[in-house]
C-alpha cells in the first residue's frame, strides 16, 4: 500500500491530511461548547480595561507573566484561588503565558493597588529591588486607544454574544456614551495616582496608556 | 534516468532563500542574545525608548528565527532538493519560475514587515502566531504558492517514486496550512467598530478562553513539529546519504517514523495546558501521546546514526558529516527531554520555568540550526560550482557553536530546576519559603551563563556567514559537479 501511495502524489496527499487532522479533531471538538461558558458572577470587561489590555498585549507582559494558577497548595497560597475555565468565558484572547519569568498576574488586583502599579511600572527596582523587569516610562506619555477598545468590544457584543448592555453587566452603549463612560472611569484611577502629567491628561479627557493599563491589572480578581 | 546529463537544475531560487537564511538567521539569533543580556542586565531594556523592551522584542525573536531563518532555509533546500530528487528542472516550467520568483518575493517583503510591525507593538499575544490579520493574509498568499510550486514539480517529475523527503515537506506544508488557518481566525475589530476610529491593524479571536489556549498550543506545539521538525528530517534524509555516500539503512525504519510521526504529534499539543482548565483527559492524552513520540522520533534519528555504519571515519574526515551527526545526536536528546517534560507530575515543577526554554534551545540551536547550516553548506558547491572556502573555519564553528549550545542547555535546565523548585518549597510552619523576588535573583549567574552561550553561537553563525560568502566569490571554481564529500579547502 505504502508503495503505491508513494507513487501517487495526490492520494498521498490526502491521506496524510487525514492522518495529520484527526488528532486536532478528536481532541478539541468535544468539549467546545462547555467550555466556553462563563462562571457566575464573570463579567466583560469595560471599554477602559479593554484599552488595557490591549496595552499588556502590545507590550507583551504575557511573554513574562502567566494568567494561570494551577491547582497546587504552593500556587494558591501564593496567587490565590486556582483558575476556573468560565473565568476565561470572555478573554479573547486567552493570556496564560507560558514562561514566569515574573509572578503571575491571574488575581492580581486583590492585593496590588493602583499606586503599587504606578510606581512599579516607571521604576520596577524602587519597588522590587533585584527585580528584571524593564522600566515602562513610555506608558505614562503614550495615549491608550480607547477607540479600538470599544470595536473590541463592540465586535465581541455583535459577532460573539458576549453579554454587554444586558442586566448586571458593563454598559457599552454608543461609541459616544462609551468614550463619555471610559474617561470618567480614568479620573477613578488617576486620583489614586501621583503623576502630575497624567493626572493633567485625564483631567483634559486624555486617557495615558498606564490609566487603562491599571485599570486592566485592578479588574483581574 | 538517462536523460539526467542534459538536466540543468535552476539554482536563482535557491540562492535567494540561502540569502534570505543567512539574514534573517542573524537577525534573529542577534535579537535573541539581545533579549538574554537582557534578563541577566536589566539596565539593557531600555536602551531604545519602548522599541527595545524585552516584551517587543521577544516575538521578534521568536518568528526572526521561526519564520524567517528557518523557514527560509527549508524554502532554499525544497528547491534544491524538490528539483534534484524529482528529476525536474524549475527552467523548463516559466510558469513554476514565475510562482517561485513571486513565494521568495512576498515571503521576504512580509518578514520585512513583520519586524516593523512587532517593534512597533502590533501583535496578536498568541505565541509564533503574533502576526496581526493583513501579514497573516500575506502568510497564506505565499503560502499557497509554495504549495502550487510544490505539487507543480510533482506533477512534472522524472522519478515516478517520490523519496522520503518530499513526504516531509508535503507535511510541512499541509499541516501548516491546516494549522495556521485555524488558529489565526480572528476579526479585524474596524467592522463592526461601531463608529469608533478604530486602528486598521487589530483583531479580536474568535475563539474565548479555555477554546482559545487549547487551539493555540494544537498550532503552537505542531508549528513547532512541521517547522522545527518535520522539513528537518526532510533535510537529512536527503543530505546525510548524499553527503556521506550511503544508502539510508531502513526503508522500513522510514515507513514506521514517517507515518508515526504523522500520526502521534498532533495529539501532544495538550502537554502545554497540563494542570490548566482545559478538560482533563485532553491534558492526559497530550501527556500520553508526547511519551509515545519517542518512537518515530528516535526512529527517524537512529535510522540516520545507523546510515552511518562502518563509514564513522567520516567523522574524522568531514566537519560537515560533523554538523549532521551531531544535529541528529541533539535531536534525540531533545525528543527524549520533551517526553520527560510532558509527564504531568516533571510537567508540575517544569512548566513555566526556564527549563523549557532550554529544552526548545537545544533542540533548535542542535537540530534546526546545525542541520539547516549543514544543508547550505552541501548546495554551496554545487550551486556557486565552487570549492568550500574553508574547512577550518567550519571546524571553529563546530566548537564553538557547539560549546555555545552546551553553556546555553545545562544553564537552563539548572535555572528551571532551582526556580520550579523554590516555587513549591514550605518552611517547618507550612509558610512559603520564598517570595517571588529569590526566585529571580537566584538565575542571574544562570542567565548570564545562558548569554554567553548564545553569544558563543551567533559569533559562530557570522563565521558560518563569511565561510558561505566567501564560497561564492573566492571558492576555487570546480570544473565538475561532486558526486558526494562536497570539497573544501584546509
Amino acid at each position: 500500500m505504502f508503495h503505491w501511495l508513494e507513487q501517487k502524489p495526490f492520494f498521498f496527499a490526502v491521506v496524510l491530511f487525514l492522518t495529520v487532522a484527526f488528532a486536532g479533531f478528536v481532541t478539541i471538538v468535544p468539549d467546545f461548547a462547555k467550555q466556553s461558558q462563563p462562571t457566575v458572577g464573570t463579567k466583560p470587561y469595560t471599554v477602559l480595561e479593554l484599552a488595557g489590555r490591549q496595552v499588556y498585549i502590545k507590550d507583551s507582559c504575557n511573554a513574562c507573566h502567566s494568567q494561570l494558577i494551577r491547582p497546587f497548595k504552593s500556587e494558591t497560597d501564593r496567587y490565590g484561588m486556582y483558575s476556573l475555565s468560565g473565568e476565561y468565558a470572555y478573554d479573547r484572547p486567552f493570556l496564560w503565558g507560558s514562561k514566569r519569568a515574573g509572578p503571575d498576574l491571574m488575581r492580581v488586583g486583590n492585593y496590588r493597588t493602583t499606586d503599587w502599579h504606578e510606581n512599579h511600572m516607571m521604576n520596577p527596582s524602587d519597588v522590587v529591588p533585584g527585580t528584571v523587569m524593564p522600566k515602562y516610562p513610555h506608558q505614562f506619555t503614550n495615549m491608550a486607544d480607547l477607540a479600538t477598545a470599544y470595536a473590541n468590544a463592540n465586535t465581541q457584543k455583535e459577532l460573539f454574544g458576549v453579554p454587554y448592555d444586558t442586566d448586571g453587566m458593563p454598559k457599552l452603549g454608543s461609541w459616544a456614551e462609551a468614550e463619555a463612560q471610559a474617561k470618567e472611569d480614568a479620573k477613578l484611577i488617576a486620583s489614586d495616582m501621583k503623576n502630575q502629567s497624567v493626572k493633567d491628561a485625564v483631567a483634559n479627557g486624555q486617557v495615558p496608556e498606564i490609566v487603562a493599563l491599571i485599570a486592566y491589572l485592578n479588574s483581574l480578581k | 534516468m538517462q536523460s539526467n546529463a542534459q538536466l540543468e537544475y535552476d539554482y536563482s531560487i535557491v540562492k535567494a532563500f540561502t540569502f534570505a537564511t543567512i539574514l534573517f538567521g542573524i537577525i534573529g539569533m542577534l535579537v535573541g542574545v539581545i533579549l538574554s543580556f537582557q534578563l541577566a542586565f536589566p539596565e539593557l531594556n531600555n536602551l531604545a525608548g519602548e522599541y527595545g523592551t524585552f516584551g517587543r522584542l521577544r516575538p521578534l525573536h521568536t518568528n526572526g528565527v521561526a519564520f524567517g531563518f528557518t523557514l527560509s532555509g527549508i524554502f532554499a533546500t525544497w528547491y534544491y532538493v524538490g528539483q534534484r530528487t524529482l528529476k525536474m528542472s524549475l527552467n523548463e516550467s516559466k510558469f513554476l519560475m514565475t510562482v517561485a520568483k513571486l513565494h521568495f518575493g512576498l515571503y521576504f517583503i512580509t518578514i520585512l514587515l513583520a519586524v516593523v510591525t512587532f517593534l512597533m507593538g502590533f501583535t496578536t499575544s498568541k505565541e509564533y502566531a503574533e502576526l496581526e490579520w493583513p501579514l497573516d493574509l500575506l502568510v497564506v498568499v505565499w503560502w499557497v504558492l509554495w504549495g502550487v510550486a510544490m505539487f507543480g514539480m510533482i506533477g512534472m517529475r522524472r522519478e515516478r517514486t517520490i523519496y522520503v523527503a518530499i513526504w516531509y515537506y508535503m507535511s510541512s506544508f499541509l499541516a501548516i496550512a491546516m494549522l495556521y488557518l485555524f488558529n489565526n481566525m480572528e476579526v479585524p475589530t474596524f467592522l463592526w467598530s461601531g463608529d469608533a476610529p478604530s486602528s486598521l491593524m487589530h483583531s479580536v479571536s474568535m475563539y474565548a478562553g479555555s477554546n482559545d489556549a487549547s487551539v493555540q498550543w494544537w498550532y503552537g506545539h505542531n508549528a513547532v513539529a512541521f517547522v522545527f521538525t518535520a522539513p528537518i528530517i526532510g533535510m537529512i534524509y536527503y543530505f546525510l546519504p548524499k553527503e556521506s555516500g550511503q544508502n539510508i539503512f531502513s526503508y522500513k525504519l522510514s515507513l514506521l517514523s514517517f507515518w508515526g510521526l504523522m500520526f502521534v504529534y498532533l495529539w501532544a499539543g495538550g502537554h502545554h495546558l497540563l494542570y490548566s482548565t482545559v478538560p482533563d483527559w485532553m491534558q492526559t492524552m497530550g501527556s500520553t501521546m508526547s511519551v509515545v513520540l519517542i518512537l518515530p522520533s528516535w526512529g527517524s534519528a537512529i535510522n540516520m546514526l545507523l546510515t552511518m555504519k562502518g563509514e564513522w571515519q567520516q567523522l574524522q574526515t568531514s566537519p560537515l558529516i560533523k554538523f549532521m551527526i551531531l544535529a541528529s545526536t541533539f535531536y534525540m536528546l531533545s525528543t527524549i527531554e520533551g517526553p520527560i517534560q510532558a509527564i504531568k507530575s516533571v510537567n508540575a515543577i517544569a512548566h513555566f520555568t526556564d527549563w523549557i526554554p532550554g529544552h526548545v534551545h537545544d533542540g533548535v540551536l542542535g537540530w534546526v540550526g546545525f542541520m539547516t547550516m549543514a544543508s547550505l553548506f552541501h548546495m554551496a558547491p554545487r550551486m556557486f560550482k565552487r570549492e568550500i572556502y574553508s574547512k577550518s573555519l567550519m571546524e571553529t564553528q563546530f566548537w564553538l557553536q557547539t560549546v555555545g549550545i552546551v553553556f546555553y542547555f545545562t544553564s537552563m535546565w539548572i535555572a528551571g530546576i532551582t526556580q520550579g523548585m523554590m516555587w513549591r518549597a514550605y518552611d517547618e510552619y507550612g509558610s512559603l519559603l520564598y517570595s517571588f523576588i529569590d526566585t529571580v535573583e537566584v538565575l542571574h549567574p544562570y542567565y548570564t551563563i545562558r548569554a554567553v552561550g548564545g553569544l558563543f553561537y551567533l559569533v559562530g553563525f557570522f563565521i558560518f556567514a563569511y565561510n558561505i560568502y566567501k564560497t561564492a566569490t573566492a571558492g576555487r571554481v570546480l570544473d565538475k559537479e561532486p558526486a558526494n564529500a562536497s570539497p573544501m579547502a584546509s
